[in-house]
């Protein structure tokens, strides 16, 4: 169920419509922040998965 | 002529990477030939799964994308793929592994006709997924063929090119089948992460740093919107996330997860994967993005003088002025076209080579389909077991080569925008598939009458869209023109995108309608599940 859930929210942060027409500040001086968001989202979906590895993993299937 | 020459380094490189898988090869039975003896260790099984996913699209066509639409591609493509993708493989790719590994399945299609105990309906399915998934064998003829031409400035025709790059894909899959595939796709993977990061520092010194670059872009009212997401809609933008969902469905990736040595492979390519994702699609887009301010390389000067032409007269020209100003604006090259300009001639002769690994991504596919030949039509209807394991190999690799002979003889005689279309609506359909594969290990009352009417239904609604994007052509102005309203309702419509239906990109509704038509039809055709031995093989008792 847990697991459900931080997908759900992930899926969810995916659609950032709260950043949809803002380009400024620009991350680093030369990422316009949309962009940068979706970079950080990335490497937050790997510590998830991370975590959903270390967590759920099915080695009943081992 | 450098850029050539690395070209053809690179061929014989990755032909050499062939004859060597060769040589390592151990059984010669038709598991060490098609899945590498289920016997790839970690870093091989990460990269050359993460290389099998990614298209030609992801270095050429991300940059063009981005070019014309700004930083949206990213959020369109790479997230969403890096929160699907691993998660498929974590959910289903997972226990494809397992059920191969049990019980010797070597294609999703000897899967499905176990789990549902059907046989026909196995070659429908067999028949859906190769008529999908040739395209892409023919693209990638085209794209080599165009590249050597280019790389060479013409030195090598099309058609000598396609020929050379048909025989080198051909080579390396006949002699080193999955092995060989797999460290080829390795190798390619390892250009494409190192290309990013070297051309962002390189062109990013040559044009004086970034910083001034986004500022002016920002200043400008005709680029100011790439760097934000305002040109789309949240539904388009919410449509693209079911395009991931047809990783896990395409045959070559299904086939690829029961190579794996062990099942903790898995874990390091499901974590690692979305770090891929951004080291090749970050500077691919970023790149994509900033080449609309370099007006100073003659070639994209032309690009952006095409765009804003289109954009102002668009709807006063005629047809054949709008499309070849359209081809004019094409962003696909956009890359090629920044590095010449700004970076020395070894990093283009690199990229040259990077742009081959690209377009020959067609490896794994070619593979894939001469497995799938082999054992859900060859073996299935009693080949293996008259002519033994020996002649199946063969009959593979007999494939392999008619395979690419057509897919060449039918890149030099149809247009390629047929092709791109097929394509673009491959991914579509794939996903339309997905539900087949959750069915078939979530559901224990999934019966193969609902798989049927996923496979007819995935097959009708992709020749649907297709015949109706050749008959209605796409509007010249940037507005989208109803195909089909109900009331004051647009269900259907035509944009220079392609097709949506009620605002959403059809993979919505096609992947829906799949899901409701295998809970629906099964729930009709109890009578139809599978014995108990069956179903306990694959939910326990």
């Amino acid at each position: 169920m847990l697991a459900w859930l931080v997908f759900a929210a992930m899926y969810v942060l995916h659609q950032d419509v709260w950043f949809w027409r803002a380009a400024r500040p620009l991350v680093f001086g030369f990422l316009p922040l949309g962009l940068a968001y979706h970079a950080a989202y990335t490497i937050a979906v790997s510590l998830m998965l991370a975590w959903l590895v270390k967590h759920r993993w099915p080695s009943h299937l081992d | 002529m450098l850029p050539a020459v690395v070209v053809f380094l690179y061929l014989a490189a990755v032909l050499s990477i062939g004859l060597v898988a060769r040589s390592t090869t151990h059984r010669g039975d038709a598991e060490d030939y098609f899945l590498a003896g289920r016997s790839l260790g970690p870093a091989v099984f990460l990269l050359s799964l993460f290389g099998a996913n990614m298209t030609a699209f992801s270095i050429l066509g991300a940059s063009g994308h981005a070019f014309a639409n700004g930083i949206v591609t990213y959020g369109l493509m790479a997230s969403s793929s890096a929160l699907i993708i691993p998660l498929s493989l974590f959910t289903i790719g997972t226990r494809l592994w397992a059920l191969g590994k049990r019980h010797g399945f070597m294609t999703p299609v000897q899967m499905f006709r176990d789990r549902w105990e059907c046989g026909h309906i196995g070659t429908v399915i067999f028949i859906v997924q190769a008529i999908l998934l040739v395209p892409y064998i023919v693209i990638a003829v085209m794209g080599g063929g165009t590249t050597l031409a280019a790389v060479s400035n013409g030195l090598v025709p099309f058609w000598v090119g396609g020929a050379i790059v048909s025989l080198v894909v051909m080579g390396y899959v006949f002699l080193g089948g999955m092995r060989g595939t797999a460290w080829v796709n390795t190798f390619q993977t390892m250009l494409f992460l190192s290309f990013g990061a070297i051309a962002v520092a390189v062109i990013g010194t040559s044009m004086g740093g970034f910083r001034q670059a986004m500022e002016s872009m920002l200043a400008s009212p005709s680029s100011a919107p790439l760097l934000t997401r305002e040109r789309v809609s949240p539904l388009y933008f919410f449509s693209y996330t079911f395009i991931p969902l047809s990783s896990i469905a395409f045959p070559h990736i299904g086939i690829f997860c029961l190579t794996a040595r062990r099942l903790g492979h898995f874990r390091k390519t499901i974590v690692l994967y979305p770090i891929c994702m951004i080291a090749i699609w970050l500077p691919s887009v970023f790149l994509g993005v900033i080449a609309n301010q370099a007006a100073d390389v003659p070639a994209v000067a032309a690009k952006i003088e095409a765009r804003a032409t289109l954009a102002a007269e668009g709807a006063t020209l005629s047809a054949e002025r709008r499309d070849d100003l359209r081809r004019q604006a094409s962003g696909d090259d956009v890359i090629l076209k920044l590095v010449e300009g700004y970076a020395p001639v070894w990093l283009a002769s690199l990229l040259g080579a990077a742009v081959m690994a690209a377009v020959m991504a067609s490896d794994s596919q070619i593979l894939a389909l001469s497995t799938m030949f082999t054992e859900d039509v060859f073996t299935f209807y009693r080949g293996t077991a008259r002519f033994g394991q020996a002649v199946q190999v063969q009959t593979g690799r007999l494939f392999v080569v008619l395979l690419t002979v057509v897919a060449y003889l039918i890149a030099l005689e149809m247009p390629q925008s047929i092709f791109d279309l097929a394509t673009q609506y491959a991914f579509a359909g794939y996903s339309s598939l997905a539900p087949l594969l959750v069915a078939a290990l979530f559901w224990r009352g999934s019966t193969k009458w609902g798989a049927l009417a996923v496979t007819v239904w995935t097959a009708a609604a992709v020749a649907a869209i297709a015949i109706l994007q050749s008959i209605v052509p796409a509007p010249s102005s940037g507005a989208a023109t109803a195909v089909l309203s109900v009331g004051s309702l647009d269900v259907i419509t035509r944009s220079a995108a392609g097709t949506m239906v009620l605002g959403l990109l059809p993979v919505v509704p096609m992947t829906m309608i799949s899901a409701l038509l295998m809970i629906v039809v099964s729930r009709m055709t109890p009578s139809s599940q599978p014995g108990a031995a069956t179903l306990a093989r694959y939910f326990g008792t």
